[in-house]
């Protein structure tokens, strides 16, 4: 028995290795670690992680059952409510969620639940433990908008009330940011997600792809024509922000999400997928969220020399402490309280390298982090070949244009209220990134229950 | 899966395809684009609708082939599937949604260069099915990459084919076609040029010279074709513009062609290397100055 104020360590991919290879950096617990680890959960009576998960996962309950190890009992309690456990075991926040609110956490490290609900979804997927399957049906059908995880979420839920499910996915592939923007390292696609997508087929949800709602057809139609009663938009993110400075059209600019999507849902990593991708011997990265850490370590595993260019300081890198860290470890160049101003080209229009200033922090601005100032006459430049822009998004206005009735904010994000996704349309619910702008996949998840329930008040009081 | 319902060569390197894709015809107006994604490990590449049939719910697309995915594209033959086909996708053309009786009195010319005569023929199509005549000028390197001649006859006002080499219909370029027209007494209030980069930069010359505003309907690299990957950036007056979804069609006297043209060969050394791959299989041992292999 280890340090009962520590978190069982779990195992990694060596940082050398890894830096080469698509394969994952982490390796989750082994039965007898993840129960050593759930030994250290108390079962508070009054357990505060609950409160900080989005979709509400009985926490203590699913650890209990590892304690004793039940796994397949433990399955089934976060199976209550989550549709997407081995994803959210991978990708969550906990730090700022449920383990951020553990009470091991006061004097100590927090226990590990992140990586033990990922034990407990990787048992159940390793064993072919599928989710149960829904009560009879009842005839109500109902269109999801997007098979990320909001829409997927969403799905899952109204198939258990028994409703009719349709989802309409506008790429090739099912699974949104899941399969298009997180890489294989930290969310392996064969052996997770599509399983997870497998699961919420299984519960009787069709999956429809190729189908871009506001151009294949419409929300209106699908209500009026195709006899759909209520519709959940989980249309994700959409059209990727550039700097708006001058060099941003040169040959080896890209957005973070075209290059993660080239590799990720394209698999361009690969020899035998046709997709081209430009691997560039010295990347920047421009920005400090989970994307952009994404993409500087997909860069790396390409073959690159990689920075991350951010204009604040470590402290206030939006990205996951772990992701940061792993970053470091596989050997990114930090290039911190830089900000780029001009991308230089060459004479055929290739980057040759990016102007940036040195910036000091000053006093906070409205976000209460402290604003970057530019340092006078610290202008340099930096020798790259390639760029990559990641800034966030802006809403994709297709739906919101065509789609009648259905309000928009300033931001020209989807109006959609918290409780239950209700949006000014009737019959019509949101939820995820197309209503708050970029966030977590937690988050969307949260979004797609609260919309589950909005359209199954909505349907069962009509 | 999308059937192929009918595959035709039309000639060297150009293919024409029918495929079933009933929502995207129903949808589809002139102007706008599919994307086709071959099997598992393909491309997702943007191809130019050339015709649609609501009522069948067919697409047909015509496509040149490039490189090593329009290659192994071309090899599909009549029962064969695209794995995926999604559409219609960006803006349909601008005509489309103007009021008729002032369509009715304007003077249009359209002009084709090589395969960019498949999406000019939809167009042509709309406007002769509600009883507007336009001009069409379609030009190609020689006689036999003259495509859809007969099916343009049907639908154009007035049709004019040119050869660059002169072994067709008329001698020259699009553009001297254009300037002989004018020259002639013709009188247009809107030209729509559709064909390679390098010939809608010379016509948005020359139109310029004519004071003819001018539409082009752009084809960049793509991959998602709904907004999401900003690949398919074009510089359009001062602004950055998405051809994906704000496009494919821009005023072409704002567009920058030698930037437009430079992106086009970002891909290039990729592309290369796997239609190599390709042809040549494992009898390939160097000579690309990529492998290595002649070392």
């Amino acid at each position: 028995m280890g340090d009962v104020l520590k978190k069982v360590p779990v195992r990694e991919q060596d940082p050398q290795v890894r830096s080469e290879n698509f394969e994952e950096v982490c390796y989750g617990y082994n039965d007898k670690e993840a129960m050593e680890e759930s030994v250290r959960c108390i079962n508070c009576k009054n357990a505060k992680c609950i409160n900080g998960c989005p979709v509400a996962i009985n926490i203590p309950g699913f650890i209990q059952e590892v304690k004793a190890g039940n796994f397949a009992e433990a399955y089934k309690v976060i199976g209550d409510a989550s549709s997407l456990p081995a994803v959210c075991g991978r990708v969550c926040p906990q730090e700022t969620q449920c383990e951020g609110l553990c009470i091991r956490g006061v004097k100590g490290e927090p226990v590990s639940i992140g990586k033990l609900e990922r034990f407990v979804a990787d048992w159940a997927i390793k064993n072919n433990i599928k989710p149960e399957v829904p009560k009879a049906a009842n005839g109500h059908k109902v269109a999801v908008i997007g098979a990320g995880p909001a829409g997927l979420t969403c799905a899952g839920d109204l198939a258990k009330m028994g409703y009719e499910v349709t989802i309409f996915e506008a790429l090739h592939q099912p699974g949104g940011v899941l399969v298009y923007g997180i890489p294989e390292f930290r969310l392996p696609k064969e052996k997770v997600v599509a399983v997870e997508v497998e699961n919420v087929k299984s519960l009787g949800v069709k999956i429809e792809t190729n189908v871009i709602i506001g151009k294949s057809t419409t929300i209106d139609e699908l209500l009026e024509k195709e006899g759909f009663e209520a519709v959940f938009i989980a249309s994700g993110a959409g059209l990727p922000m550039f700097m708006g400075i001058p060099g941003e059209i040169y040959n080896g600019v890209f957005s973070a999400n075209e290059y993660l999507t080239r590799s990720n849902l394209m698999k361009a990593y690969l020899e035998d997928h046709d997709t081209p991708i430009v691997t560039g011997k010295k990347v920047a990265v421009v920005g400090g969220g989970n994307v952009a850490m994404d993409a500087a370590r997909t860069a790396k595993r390409l073959g690159a020399e990689v920075h991350i260019v951010y204009r604040r300081s470590e402290a206030e890198l939006p990205a996951r402490v772990e992701e940061v860290h792993h970053a470091k470890q596989e050997g990114i160049i930090m290039d911190l309280l830089t900000n780029p101003v001009e991308i230089l080209g060459d004479e055929n229009g290739w980057v040759r390298g990016m102007k940036c200033v040195k910036m000091e922090l000053g006093e906070p601005d409205e976000s209460g982090r402290r604003r970057p100032v530019q340092i006078p006459g610290s202008e340099f430049e930096l020798e790259l070949d390639t760029v990559i822009m990641s800034l966030g998004t802006s809403p994709n206005p297709l739906i919101s244009t065509t789609t009648i009735g259905l309000d928009v904010n300033k931001r020209k994000c989807i109006i959609a209220d918290e409780e239950f996704g209700e949006t000014s349309k009737e019959g019509v619910y949101a939820g995820g990134d197309a209503v708050t702008g970029a966030a977590t996949v937690i988050l969307a998840m949260g979004a797609g229950r609260a919309g589950a329930r909005g359209i199954h008040k909505y349907l069962s009081e009509k | 899966m999308y059937k192929i319902q009918k595959a035709e060569k039309l000639a060297e390197n150009i293919f024409l395809m029918q495929v079933e894709a009933p929502r995207i015809a129903k949808h589809c107006e002139p102007g706008q684009f599919v994307i086709v994604k071959m099997d598992e490990v393909g491309e997702r590449i943007p191809l130019t609708i050339c015709d649609y049939d609501k009522e069948a719910g067919t697409i047909t697309i015509v496509f040149q082939t490039v490189g090593a995915s329009t290659e192994k594209m071309a090899r599909m033959t009549t029962g064969d599937a695209f794995q995926d086909f999604v559409g219609p996708l960006g803006c349909p053309s601008e005509f489309t949604s103007e009021d008729m009786e002032d369509l009715k009195k304007k003077k249009l010319l359209f002009v084709a260069g090589g395969v960019g005569t498949a999406p000019v023929y939809p167009q042509v199509k709309w406007l002769h099915e509600r009883g507007v005549k336009a001009d069409v000028i379609v030009g190609a390197k020689t006689k036999d990459l003259i495509i859809l001649e007969e099916q343009m006859k049907k639908v154009a006002g007035n049709l004019y084919i040119t050869t660059d080499d002169g072994t067709y219909g008329r001698h020259g370029m699009v553009t001297k076609v254009i300037e002989d027209l004018v020259a002639e007494g013709k009188q247009y209030d809107v030209c729509i040029a559709i064909g390679p980069m390098i010939m809608m930069k010379f016509c948005c010359l020359t139109t310029k010279k004519l004071n003819i505003p001018t539409i082009v309907s752009m084809n960049p690299i793509m991959v998602d074709g709904t907004g999401m990957c900003g690949a398919c950036r074009v510089v359009v007056g001062s602004e950055i513009k998405f051809a994906c979804v704000d496009g494919p069609e821009f005023d072409g006297h704002l567009v920058d062609f030698d930037l437009a043209m430079k992106r086009q060969q970002l891909y290039k050394t990729e592309e290369g290397r796997a239609l190599l791959r390709l042809q040549e299989g494992n009898t390939h041992h160097g000579g690309c100055g990529q492998c290595g292999g002649d070392q």
